[in-house]
């Protein structure tokens, strides 16, 4: 059923909003919101979005407007965002951290690395995903970790649906340390690591012509790159596939930046980057995007000595392309407070911060344009996907969490473990019967 | 960037990683240590050797003589009034528009617009918050400090699962950089450093005033009593278990701790017993003179620990990592023990499976002690952010936690659980003029410490880029100085 609305009759028709999820993408328009766009813009009041056949067709001031739909929910200036947008995300392909044999983050004994593909391994049931989707994350870049050799495999951009098809992009990227980590991996040398590096790329380009040269490249019994491995790099190499890039050192992410002028057409993304503000210059003249660690601010390593919470703001400032690392934090539920913290930077003299808008972009607009969704995801533009949260309050303020959440235009179940046990241990009494009959 | 260890097992697992390499390497040096504790510092009681009596010769000072004692000293400050703020007191009291006078290192008196100011230098606080210095229970600032390198890596005796022989203190690294950051992103004005958790008794922990210091004595928080660090569940049972040895299992924990208390209890019934410096902190625990504080996740096994302390007869403080308090605030109310929790954590272990984001407010609800803490060097620079947090996933479910309460969880609690109360953690006449001024309000995201006072002197100072205090290890360095 259709109905006919202007922006007058939305009031009245809201309490249709209360109506049961429905099971499968629903035209629907969201009215009355302070809306994020996501682009790095400030919050519009009075907004509305229209989303239809599951993509958003309009987002925007609601003045004057019309709107043909089946479902109006009034949200009484609540604020309305895109869905956040995690990268270097494990959602989904761990259980507990410490539970060795529920975590697939690390392929530490395998004798390959580039070729590992996150895509088939992705659990969409796993209770992160259903924590982090209550958090309001809906899409995500998924990646294992570098664990044999320095190269940590092909990662998958998923989203976080109550369905079972999770994946939205499998080998969308690859990546690999070249950070002091690596530098142990590849032998105990940021030289070793380089030559790995080199040495892996000109065997996937070589491929690429149909002549192989070595089988593979090894230390001590360990695999370092198999025949495997570098045929899954050939994308790599020829500019296909992004080159995601564990970098921390001010020095190191010149000699990062640098490669490009050996391996022309690599697409690279820097990761960590921690002390990227010392060469801000050098990385927005190169074009290349960094996935920053937001509030680093500890010597942790020797490669991490200049780190800042300043370090996003001033790159940012320079011209550079920063969203915020989601591995660089307890948990990736924390993406808005470690943005609202980088607001918080801008009232601190020397300090260096982003606006609300552009904090709020490095959680989604950004890191989806990195992925390659830009204009697709992590923004509420004509053509993106249908990802909606609708929040309690101000989103990038501790504590805020979703009260709905839309992905691809389907309204998603919020509950997991965590929520069930916030039900039944809302009071403690078993006078009846035990606490485990409470379900 | 940290994410290579903690996406796999979180912080606690990043000293585990620590101590896997370290343990080996220091393992000798542990013991060449210990042999010099025996025999170094004694000094001659009598050098005329003509006594008739019995009075050994040499004799190292007794425990009660108070080894390694504080050399702290208030550094210098002015008598200082601000005004027209929103003042937390600590102790769950709000004043609107208050006034904050604190002279000659104490609080003077926290009250309304009325107080005179007079003799005060005046600040204008209009707009701005004020709260108690922030206090963090669980710490490892010092013993693990950054750079994060085996060399470091100083929190954990893990060569046997009781070590009650520890101190926290001799691991202290004065110029973890880590204190700047906690100081001026987190308020900290006072701090607990515990041992780590692989052993079921880690060591006796030191509570530290967050002022640098040449020497860990001169950041010794002033008659703050010692600590006693104890671990349940998975840590030392992994640890030792993996090397063949008790305790394997949960019941191995507690049979290995139940031994070592009726040990201990024999050497404290004992008249002049041979000094032995792990029984000597377990006999100040028996005395209730050293606080327990215990690393425990899971609700049964805080139960069992109950029990055990009845058993034995000493008092557990807190619950440290206190993941399932939420299930027992019944019984951590009638205990008397307080759950030290972090606000967010879960799932990167098996007993912090159950984690959730209510667990304050359930505790809170059940009219327990709650205190919110870190153990962590990033976690410690937003105690408040977490206190938030917690504080609103309560009034989600209609628990309303007044704001100033969600300030005590990280001011007087932890302040009680530390045996300081007396001293700190409440801006009260005649404490200690602990004192921050917030340039918002502290339990939002938007907020940061503008002005830090420790002792009534002014450690931290957003306005003004040389008050900030900048470590040893970071002179000369790229970014000395810097906002961080």
């Amino acid at each position: 059923m259709k109905r006919f609305l202007t922006q007058i009759t939305l009031g009245a028709a809201s309490a249709l909003a209360l109506v049961a999820a429905p099971a499968a993408a629903q035209d629907f328009v969201i009215a009355d919101a302070t809306l994020v766009i996501g682009d790095g813009s400030e919050p519009i009041a009075d907004g509305v979005v229209e989303v239809k056949n599951g993509q958003v067709v309009y987002a925007g001031s609601g003045d004057g407007r019309s709107f043909e739909t089946d479902e109006v929910i009034s949200v009484n200036d609540a604020y309305v965002t895109p869905g956040l947008f995690s990268t270097i995300s494990t959602l989904g392909i761990w259980d507990v951290g410490a539970v060795s044999e529920s975590n697939d983050q690390r392929a530490g004994g395998a004798p390959f690395s580039a070729a590992l593909d996150v895509s088939e391994i992705i659990n969409p049931r796993s209770q992160h995903v259903l924590v982090h989707r209550a958090a309001g994350i809906t899409r995500a870049s998924v990646t294992t970790l570098p664990g044999a050799s320095i190269f940590a495999g092909q990662g998958a951009i998923i989203d976080l649906g109550a369905d079972d098809e999770p994946v939205m992009r499998a080998k969308a990227f690859q990546m690999v340390d070249l950070s002091e980590r690596g530098a142990r991996i590849a032998g105990g040398s940021r030289a070793a690591t380089y030559a790995l590096f080199r040495s892996a790329l000109r065997e996937a380009a070589a491929l690429g012509r149909g002549m192989p040269r070595t089988p593979e490249i090894g230390v001590g019994g360990e695999v370092l790159l198999s025949r495997f491995d570098a045929e899954a790099l050939k994308p790599v190499v020829s500019g296909s596939q992004k080159l995601y890039v564990l970098v921390e050192r001010a020095s190191d992410i010149r000699s990062v930046l640098a490669l490009k002028g050996e391996f022309a057409k690599l697409d690279m993304v820097l990761v960590g980057a921690s002390e990227g503000w010392l060469v801000a210059k050098d990385i927005a003249a190169a074009g290349v995007p960094v996935i920053a660690d937001g509030l680093d601010d500890l010597p942790e390593t020797f490669q991490e000595l200049a780190s800042t919470q300043s370090n996003i703001g001033r790159m940012a400032a320079a011209g550079v392309q920063v969203a915020i690392n989601a591995s660089a934090m307890q948990n990736e539920r924390r993406l808005t407070q470690y943005a609202g913290n980088l607001v918080a930077l801008t009232k601190v003299p020397g300090a260096s911060g982003l606006t609300w808008g552009k904090a709020f972009a490095a959680i989604s607009s950004v890191p989806a344009a990195i992925s390659g969704l830009d204009g697709k995801a992590g923004v509420l533009k004509p053509g993106a996907v249908g990802d909606l949260v609708i929040w309690d309050g101000d989103p990038l303020e501790v504590g805020s969490v979703p009260t709905q959440v839309f992905i691809a235009g389907v309204k998603q179940p919020l509950d997991s473990h965590q929520s069930r046990l916030r039900e039944r241990f809302r009071d403690l009494d078993e006078s009846d019967l035990p606490k485990v009959y409470d379900w | 960037m940290r994410y290579v260890i903690q996406s796999i097992i979180g912080g606690e697992g990043l000293r585990r990683v620590k101590a896997s390499f370290g343990a080996a390497i220091v393992a000798g040096l542990a013991l060449a240590l210990a042999a010099c504790a025996t025999t170094g510092t004694a000094s001659a009681a009598d050098d005329t050797g003509d006594t008739e009596d019995e009075e050994p010769k040499f004799a190292a000072m007794a425990e009660s003589d108070g080894p390694f004692p504080s050399t702290y000293k208030p550094y210098p400050g002015v008598a200082t009034a601000l005004v027209g703020a929103t003042v937390y007191d600590g102790k769950g009291g709000r004043i609107d528009n208050g006034t904050v006078l604190f002279r000659d290192g104490k609080v003077v008196n926290a009250g309304d617009a009325s107080l005179s100011t007079e003799g005060y230098t005046v600040i204008d606080a209009r707009g701005k918050f004020v709260t108690p210095g922030i206090i963090d229970i669980h710490s490892h600032l010092g013993d693990y400090p950054t750079p994060s390198v085996a060399a470091h890596s100083d929190g954990n005796e893990a060569t046997a699962p009781t070590t009650p022989d520890v101190w926290a203190e001799h691991s202290v690294w004065p110029q973890d950089p880590g204190f700047s950051r906690a100081l001026a992103n987190g308020g900290i004005t006072a701090l607990q450093i515990l041992p780590g958790s692989a052993n079921l008794m880690g060591g006796r922990s030191v509570t530290l005033k967050n002022v640098y210091a040449r020497t860990v004595q001169g950041m010794k928080f002033p008659g703050a009593p010692y600590g006693f660090k104890m671990a349940c569940g998975e840590n030392p049972k992994r640890v030792y278990g993996n090397r063949g040895r008790k305790p394997s299992t949960r019941m191995g924990n507690f049979a290995v701790n139940r031994q070592t208390w009726y040990d201990a209890i024999a050497y404290a019934n004992m008249e002049e017993p041979r000094r032995d410096l792990g029984k000597e902190t377990l006999k100040g625990v028996l005395e209730g003179k050293i606080l327990v504080h215990n690393h425990c996740y899971r609700a049964d096994e805080m139960a069992l620990v109950m029990d055990m302390a009845k058993e034995i007869g000493y008092k557990v403080t807190a619950f440290h990592h206190a993941i399932e308090a939420y299930k027992i605030g019944d019984l951590l109310r009638e205990n008397d023990v307080c759950a030290a929790i972090w606000a967010d954590w879960y799932g990167f272990k098996m007993e912090a499976y159950d984690g959730i984001l209510e667990n304050a407010a359930f505790l809170q609800q059940a009219d327990a002690c709650v205190v919110i803490h870190s153990d962590d060097a990033n976690d410690i620079q937003r105690l408040n952010q977490e206190a938030a947090k917690a504080q609103r996933a309560g009034l989600r479910l209609g628990i309303d936690i007044p704001d100033a309460v969600a300030i005590q969880w990280i001011t007087l609690n932890p302040a009680k659980a530390m045996g300081i109360a007396d001293q700190t953690g409440s801006l009260e006449a005649g404490k200690m003029a602990d004192v921050v001024l917030w340039n918002g309000d502290p339990l939002s995201v938007y907020s940061k410490p503008e002005k830090v006072w420790i002792d009534g002197a002014l450690m931290f100072d957003m306005m003004d880029r040389k008050r900030r205090p900048v470590s040893d290890f970071e002179l000369g360095q790229p970014g000395e100085g810097d906002v961080k």
